[in-house]
């Protein structure tokens, strides 16, 4: 079940919208060069020609503010640790320090954040070592100014994978610590 | 088939022993080593003396199926058989039975009584030494006939290899599957030992996980997540009630810290207390739960987490795993505490110990790699480790009763992600089965014996 990876689709989302930017910047720009200034006769008559004008699609303004896509999509929801580890690593602290920005900007909201951990070990080992993992989690944003009272914990182990392959790609997205929107959104 | 105090009343029948004592070996069957040549053993479907449903052949299917699982016995093929046994009281045609390679012969019988209970008899003939090595009767309710078949399957079994048998035995696991929304399931299961009777005892609102019998058998501890985190729960098997044991409102019968998980509970052998991993502050430790005073005691306090304790069967000591050595080690400790000594030296992860029923193994699932093993180890640590089965993933050691077989869970490899199993494996290394289970397993909590 690979679109259960979170970011990673998110990612391709956001790489298709720049594609799409990106080709119409240079359609406009193809249009403003070719300004026919010949004799030649008009194109035969087309059915659909640039007569009408184009449909304007509304822009996508993004997830509501304050809601769970909204922290999803500006802070983002997991960060990912190495191999039996629960220290933080740098882009995981990045990744914490927009989320704890995105908390003090809703301070109504409350939190739980889960430890997950790959399938590569026993099963209650793997529950203390998620726990580990949300904890780590967990005290970065309270120094980071968010209230210990609005962070719940929870270790789920080996036991709610987002990828369910058998392979290191898959263990790597699954030995994270996820945020989840409790309560106090807008949503 | 919860009700536990069962039916059945066991009488020893007189024991007739042929005055006629050949120079010959008796029949003993040995399970020290791997057992590479199993006693063959005649098994008739057992004589019916009365109407009605009194299943003497699917008693006999159920204890030929209990000793051939154990790989130490094979079942001569009824089609094979020369004499048709129709009085068990009758000296059976010892040549008939020796010509066909039967070394045993178990004959038996199913009566009907005045009040409708069944008297299950049976004799054990050495066809070599042409004596008997064993008679017994059983008297029971007619709908407990599998029960008996198991027990006279551990009679057979104590009688010729000289341990206790495991037949009359249930088996608590998880069947893992997945819910309606995608969301994995982890349902408490039951089942006899066989496979036959199996039941659900949670449902799949919430996750259970990591079961273990009490001595009495009436009780199983398990790690439950009905509360939204890991909660060890005791789960009475006789009521179906279960009640946290710790928690952080009022419904725990002992308080924790807030979002402080506690894991899996191993009882000690007197049933009184339970060693269990909870989640501190710091980290997970050792904490022993003394049932009767509900006095919670810390027994580790150390920065790495220890997890994963298992008694010694004499109630002394601990065996837990932790990672206070830096990668996860299995360490003894005395079962109120104190200092713990390190029982494990190799490069690998160990987790998991297990302490064998019979004192002197633990039994550990160690980490090496891409590998995972299931070894033994010396319970002081003195010697070399014995790996019984390495493979892709191995978890969740459980021992018979008699400390001869391993159940484990399994993980294989596969295109849809790990497929987890319940296999079992006998102490020497052979024997390797899959448990009788329909869909994925895992955590096997073997039953003691059933009185």
């Amino acid at each position: 079940m690979p679109e259960r990876v979170r970011l990673r689709r998110d990612d391709a989302r956001m790489n298709i919208k720049f594609l799409a930017v990106a080709s119409i910047a240079a359609l406009a720009a193809a249009c403003a060069s070719t300004p026919p200034e010949d004799n030649t006769p008009p194109p035969q008559t087309r059915v659909e020609g640039p007569s009408t004008p184009p449909r304007t699609t509304p822009e996508n303004p993004g997830p509501t503010p304050g809601t769970e896509a909204h922290f999803v999509a500006t802070a983002g929801d997991r960060v990912f640790y190495d191999l039996d580890q629960y220290s933080l690593r740098p882009e995981a602290r990045e990744t914490l320090r927009r989320q704890a920005e995105w908390l003090n900007a809703y301070p109504g909201t409350t939190i739980l954040v889960a430890g997950n951990c790959d399938e590569r070990g026993t099963r209650e080992y793997n529950l203390a070592l998620g726990a580990r993992r949300a904890n780590a989690a967990r005290d970065y944003l309270v120094s980071l100014g968010v209230s210990p009272s609005r962070i719940s914990t929870v270790s789920y182990g080996k036991e709610r994978p987002s990828c369910m392959q058998s392979n290191e790609a898959c263990w790597a997205q699954n030995r994270n610590a996820i945020t989840m929107i409790q309560g106090g959104s807008n949503s | 088939m919860l009700r536990v105090i069962s039916p059945i009343a066991a009488l020893v029948l007189s024991l007739i022993l042929s005055a006629a004592a050949m120079a010959q070996q008796p029949l003993q069957v040995t399970i020290d080593q791997g057992n590479l040549e199993p006693t063959p053993i005649a098994i008739p479907d057992f004589v019916e003396n009365g109407s009605g449903d009194l299943y003497g052949a699917e008693i006999a299917e159920v204890v030929r199926n209990d000793l051939a699982s154990s790989a130490l016995f094979t079942a001569v093929p009824q089609n094979a058989f020369i004499e048709n046994i129709s009085n068990i009281d009758l000296r059976p045609r010892f040549q008939d039975w020796r010509i066909i390679e039967a070394d045993a012969l178990l004959a038996g019988r199913v009566t009907q009584q005045p009040d409708g209970r069944l008297l299950v008899a049976f004799r054990l003939w050495d066809t070599r030494l042409e004596e008997q090595m064993l008679g017994l009767q059983f008297v029971t309710a007619p709908e407990n006939w599998r029960r008996v078949a198991h027990k006279v399957a551990d009679a057979v079994y104590e009688r010729l290899t000289g341990e206790t048998g495991y037949f009359d035995t249930r088996v608590v696991y998880v069947a893992e599957g997945t819910g309606p929304d995608g969301i994995p399931t982890r349902r408490l299961a039951i089942m006899d030992q066989d496979g036959a009777n199996p039941s659900y005892l949670t449902d799949r609102s919430y996750m259970a996980l990591l079961p273990n019998y009490s001595p009495s058998a009436q009780q199983i501890a398990y790690v439950s997540f009905i509360d939204g985190h890991a909660t060890t729960y005791l789960y009475d098997l006789e009521t179906g009630r279960q009640e946290a044991l710790f928690a952080t409102g009022t419904r725990g019968l002992a308080q924790v810290d807030a979002n402080g998980q506690s894991l899996s509970a191993r009882f000690s052998p007197d049933g009184q207390s339970l060693v269990v991993a909870i989640e501190r502050q710091a980290g997970h430790d050792i904490h022993r739960f003394d049932l009767r005073s509900r006095q919670l005691t810390r027994l580790t306090d150390h920065p790495a987490d220890d997890v994963e304790p298992s008694f010694s069967p004499d109630g002394d000591r601990i065996v837990f795993s932790s990672a206070r050595g830096g990668g996860s080690q299995l360490y003894v400790m005395d079962a109120n505490g104190g200092p713990a000594q390190r029982i494990t030296y190799g490069e690998g992860r160990y987790t998991a110990p297990v302490w064998s029923p019979r004192g002197d193994l633990i039994a550990f699932v160690e980490q090496r790699g891409s590998q995972f093993a299931l070894g033994v180890v010396r319970a002081d640590g003195s010697g070399q480790e014995r790996i019984l089965y390495e493979g892709y993933f191995v978890d969740s050691p459980a021992w018979s009763p008699n400390g001869r077989v391993l159940l484990f869970t399994r993980g294989d490899r596969s295109s849809n992600g790990t497929q987890y199993a319940i296999w079992s494996i006998d102490l020497a290394g052979f024997n390797l089965r899959p448990a009788p289970i329909r869909g994925a397993a895992s955590d096997p909590a073997w039953s003691p014996l059933i009185d």
